[in-house]
């Protein structure tokens, strides 16, 4: 039977355990209101560019004039895979669901016999690649300097890619991310976004039906905004990204802060029952000794 | 009274404004261009500049860098997407300098990665000038570029 002081330095640490994990649920939860209001601040911006480059795509995409980050390069055999993930763990399976879709797509790749390549956002994805996937890794985007993730690290990100479409590095570039469904709930998603695809959401095809005039031309208007496409695609992930990971987060550790009561509870009642017994034990020896008298 | 469109400022990270107005100038790649109700259906790119709004209440300003702008799409209204949209009045000097410092390292990008290519670098060239320009016109001049 472990000793009385060892329970009860025990029920101790888990007290203070549950205490921290409290308190990480709380800044969780603060954290989710913000990165939720920021992914909604977005969504006007993507929705509108999203429909814009809809039309556009539609009526410039078929001909063969049409760039390259939105025809391709007419070839499917390198892949890019750029995994975000979050910089910090403790946050239940939200970092290794998002690098488990992404190896088993790599695997699935590879036994096409098709070239891959990851670059990686955020420290926890880099780690649980590097093991399987070492070989594959060509880059890493640090954002752990970041507090608040702001378009200017999504252009940073698209520049990368881009500068390395642009260099014939790869053929199609797809993107990892945890999609926000709420907060016991978030799906790891994979979207392509080279060559770019639009798909005009929620009915909106009064855009691609209405004739717009285009300046300077159709096709430079397109070259403009197909590079901004992938900024966007990547800033409203990384938000997306971002509202998840606090999601995740979050019932993690009201979990951890459930299953640490209980642990206490159980301990407490161990600790009262042997306490009780050395009590009782006490007992006896001294009875047992008066009655010897 | 002057007809009312809607008019949408989005910038990425926020809406700036949504508001009834009646004529917006607009900074377009190719000239500035003052857009006003039953404009027809335009899309163009924006240089960096000053966006003028003027509506019922009065007139607001912009300062927007790239982007571009949807005239007379769904509803007739203008909506601007703007990658980085500030109020004219909340500009302040650091922000200037570091759009301007933002341009000139495109620049520098270009040169080096185009050569003997002069069209990317013309470009990054008009984005600079483009930028030190806005800010000459909101008082808020920057270093001279050294092009």
């Amino acid at each position: 039977m472990p000793n009385l002081k060892d329970l009860k330095n025990r029920i101790a640490s888990v007290k203070s355990t549950r205490k921290i994990t409290k308190a990480m649920q709380m800044v969780a939860a603060a954290k989710l209101r913000r990165a939720q209001e920021a992914a909604e601040a977005s969504r006007p911006y993507t929705e509108r560019f999203n429909a814009v480059m809809a039309g556009l795509a539609g009526s410039v995409g078929g001909s063969d004039s049409a760039p390259k980050l939105l025809s391709g390069t007419g070839e499917d055999k390198v892949h890019l895979l750029v995994v975000m993930t979050a910089e910090r763990g403790l946050c239940g399976g939200f970092n290794s669901n998002i690098a488990k879709k992404a190896k088993a797509h790599a695997r699935e790749l590879l036994a096409q016999g098709k070239e891959v390549k990851i670059l990686t956002v955020g420290k926890k994805g880099r780690d649980a690649l590097r093991r399987d996937m070492g070989d594959h890794l060509v880059g890493h985007v640090d954002l752990s300097e970041v507090k608040k993730i702001g378009y200017g690290d999504a252009q940073k990100i698209a520049q990368d890619v881009l500068n390395r479409f642009d260099a014939g590095e790869f053929d199609v570039a797809t993107i990892f991310y945890a999609k926000f469904v709420n907060v016991v709930m978030q799906t790891p998603t994979a979207q392509q976004i080279i060559p770019a695809k639009f798909d005009a959401e929620d009915g909106e095809d009064s855009s691609a039906s209405t004739l717009f005039d285009y300046e300077p031309s159709e096709e430079a208007v397109l070259a403009d905004l197909l590079p901004r496409g992938v900024a966007t695609a990547i800033f409203s992930a990384l938000l997306e990204n971002g509202a998840s990971e606090q999601g995740a987060r979050m019932s993690a550790m009201d979990n951890a802060t459930r299953n640490a009561g209980e642990m206490i509870d159980k301990l407490t009642i161990q600790y009262n029952r042997s306490r009780q017994a050395v009590i009782t034990n006490e007992l006896i020896e001294i009875i047992s000794g008066a009655e010897a008298l | 009274m002057a007809d009312t469109m809607q008019f949408d400022l989005v910038s990425p990270e926020r809406r700036l404004a949504s508001m009834q107005v009646t004529a917006v100038q607009i900074p377009g790649t190719e000239g500035d261009m003052t857009a006003m109700a039953d404009h027809a259906p335009t899309i163009t790119t924006l240089r960096p500049g000053l966006l003028r709004v003027e509506s019922p209440e009065g007139t607001s300003e912009y300062v927007v860098t790239g982007g571009f702008a949807e005239i007379g799409g769904q509803g007739g209204g203008v909506s601007v997407l703007a990658e980085r949209a500030v109020a004219r009045a909340d500009m302040t000097q650091e922000q200037m300098d570091s759009m301007v410092a933002e341009a000139h390292a495109v620049y520098a990008r270009a040169k080096d990665n185009w050569e003997n290519e002069p069209g990317p670098v013309d470009d990054a060239a008009k984005l600079l000038a483009d930028m030190v320009a806005v800010g000459d016109h909101i008082g808020l001049s920057s270093k001279q570029p050294n092009l």
